[in-house]
């Protein structure tokens, strides 16, 4: 798998929140806590972070909070700008070119052409107050498509596939419960067949039977549709069942990355060990 | 002649020049949404202070003014307009579309084509086509920039899925010069199609959302449409109007208080009036012939 070229790649990226003063520009006189520069209240959420997804596979990203993760996926997503680094996707139209520097149309076509999202919290996601299908043509009519009856047969069989009943798929998914709205998010964001899918700690707070589910069913979409997919979570348990390799992030910084397997066995960073052994 | 002790046209010669100037700049961009800083009026807002104010930049001593609610030249609203800008002017007042070379109205465009010497100003309560979308401005800004508006259809997809067709009784959102995506005021969808390569100048004004907006004679204008789900204008096909007997027009649906039946009858009140006229001159000559 490894010989394959990654289908997305990361290069240095950084992400601060802050301007920054003399102490924390210079790395020589840097001195953080955890992610944070006390004399002027700068946060590195993202510090110098290289990573590859490679065609089909899903990546893990663990950690801690506040470790940076969630402010990795916006990047990936431009949902918010980028300090510095460079974002590179396998694509025809987009080779070779530095994503972070591409226009707002072009980003955005990125998002509604190759890209899907599946957030934490379901209301950054989803529009409460639409119908559900609407929700999931929302992302077909921003990728162009003019047609409500192709729209709504490709929304009924995508509720299908995340085992919404159909004749609630006019309900608003404000009226659904946690884990019912997690799949609608995860229909919408296969809506386009993306070749990328992002999903941020998809399930957070659902009860532990619901959680089994939605983690069921993205097993089940990698299997059925071959999406490369980077998951996040603070939660090893999660990446140990869904990802086939792990990044791990503390503070910032990838401190470790490899086959979950191996990581799980054998963790090198000593933050790591503590994680795998308060999982045994 | 009374004499005029306010500025002529009400507003003062530095106010006309801004709303001008917010005129020039919508013509130039058709569709587009101009702020300008809109005055107090003597009339509630709400009442179409935005109209008024394009009325009152516009007007000179030669025109021949025509004001309008939904359809009707004698409402209460149409007088009180007519009246401020009469007793600020002087200028001829008509109910005759075909006389008229400045037309202000809530609601319609009169069922008579309006022609290049004439300019039309529609009162606009909200201009923002995507604002029940999107309730920020600097976001709905972004939007026009951009030329994104998945919103306004993704609300047109929700009418069909709620009530099998789109549900804009009024206001249909349409795309001028295939450019900006625009709310036509609320306006029938009957009237959508008379904007698609106006002869007359049309002007759309929003006292309470301080813009002005324009679409130039000529210009393309399109009712947004789905390609399964075709724009249709109200139907009254087999139906006409119990006075004139007009057919092709916006009709109101009326009870008639005798026999309780449901009946149609012209919007346009002066279009009615008009027919009313000829048909009695027909009739007239035909008698004395
Ligand atoms: N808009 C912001 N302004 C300032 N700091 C921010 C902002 N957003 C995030 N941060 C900071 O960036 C760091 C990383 O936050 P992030 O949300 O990426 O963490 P996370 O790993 O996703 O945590 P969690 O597991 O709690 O979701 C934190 O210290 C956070 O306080
Ligand atoms: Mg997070
Ligand atoms: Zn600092």
């Amino acid at each position: 798998m490894m010989l394959e070229e990654p289908i997305l790649s990361v290069k240095n990226l950084s992400k601060q929140f802050g301007d920054g003063c003399r102490r924390c520009s210079d790395p020589s006189t840097r001195d953080l806590i955890k992610n944070y520069c006390p004399s002027c209240g700068m946060v590195f959420a993202c510090r110098d972070i290289s990573l590859d997804l490679y065609p089909g596979e899903i990546l893990g990203v663990v950690g801690e909070s506040g470790s940076g993760k969630s402010s990795l996926m916006k990047c990936l997503y431009f949902d918010s700008d980028v300090t510095s680094g460079e974002l590179y996707l396998q694509d025809e139209e987009f080779y070779g070119q530095n994503l972070w520097t591409l226009s707002a149309q072009k980003k955005r076509y990125i998002r509604n052409h190759k890209y899907g999202m599946v957030y934490q919290n379901p209301v950054h996601g989803l529009k409460m107050d639409f119908t559900s299908i609407g929700n999931i043509a929302e992302k077909l009519i921003a990728a162009g498509n003019r047609n409500v009856d192709n729209m709504k047969m490709v929304g009924e069989k995508l509720l299908d596939t995340v085992h919404i009943p159909l004749f609630r798929m006019k309900e608003e998914p404000r009226n659904f419960s946690g884990g019912m709205q997690q799949r609608v998010q995860i229909a919408k964001a296969l809506s386009n067949n993306p070749p990328v899918l992002f999903l941020d700690e998809v399930t957070t707070g659902l009860d532990l039977s619901v959680q089994a589910d939605v983690l069921d069913l993205i097993k089940r979409i990698q299997r059925e549709f071959g999406i490369s997919m980077i998951v996040v979570s603070h939660d090893l348990a999660v990446i140990r069942m869904l990802a086939d390799r792990t990044i791990v992030m503390l503070n910032g910084e990838v401190i470790e990355n490899g086959l979950t397997d191996q990581i799980l066995e054998d963790p090198i960073h000593p933050y790591t060990q503590t994680l795998v052994y308060s999982l045994l | 002649m009374k004499k005029l002790k306010t500025h002529f046209a009400f507003l003062d010669e530095g106010s006309k020049k801004e709303i001008r100037r917010a005129t020039l700049k919508a013509v130039a961009i058709p569709g587009y949404q101009v702020p300008f800083a809109s005055r107090e009026m003597p009339i509630g807002r709400g009442w179409g202070t935005g109209g008024l104010q394009l009325t009152l930049s516009l007007v000179g001593k030669e025109d021949v003014l025509k004001v309008i609610d939904q359809g009707a030249d004698e409402s209460v609203n149409a007088v009180s307009i007519k009246k401020l800008v009469h007793s600020t002017t002087n200028v001829e007042l008509t109910e005759a579309t075909e006389d008229a070379t400045l037309i202000q109205s809530r609601h319609r465009i009169p069922e008579i084509p309006l022609t290049k010497d004439q300019i039309l100003v529609l009162q606009v309560p909200m201009p923002e086509p995507l604002r029940t979308y999107e309730k920020k401005e600097y976001i709905t800004k972004m939007l026009h920039a951009e030329k994104e508006y998945s919103g306004i259809w993704l609300m047109l997809f929700e009418q069909i899925m709620k009530y099998g067709r789109t549900s804009t009784d009024a206001d249909h959102p349409v795309l001028v010069n295939e450019r900006y995506v625009m709310a036509p005021s609320p306006i029938p969808r009957f009237d959508n199609p008379k904007m698609h390569h106006s002869e007359a100048l049309i002007l759309l004004g929003a006292g309470r959302e301080k813009k002005i907006y324009a679409v130039p004679p000529y210009t393309d204008v399109a009712s947004l449409a789905f390609d399964d789900y075709v724009f249709q204008k109200e139907d009254f096909s087999g139906e006409a109007c119990h006075l004139c007997g007009a057919t092709d027009v916006f009709l109101d649906e009326l009870v008639d208080d005798h026999t309780g039946k449901t009946i149609y009858q012209c919007n346009d009140t002066s279009y009615c009036v008009d027919r009313l006229n000829k048909l009695e001159q027909e009739e007239v000559s035909t008698v004395d012939a």
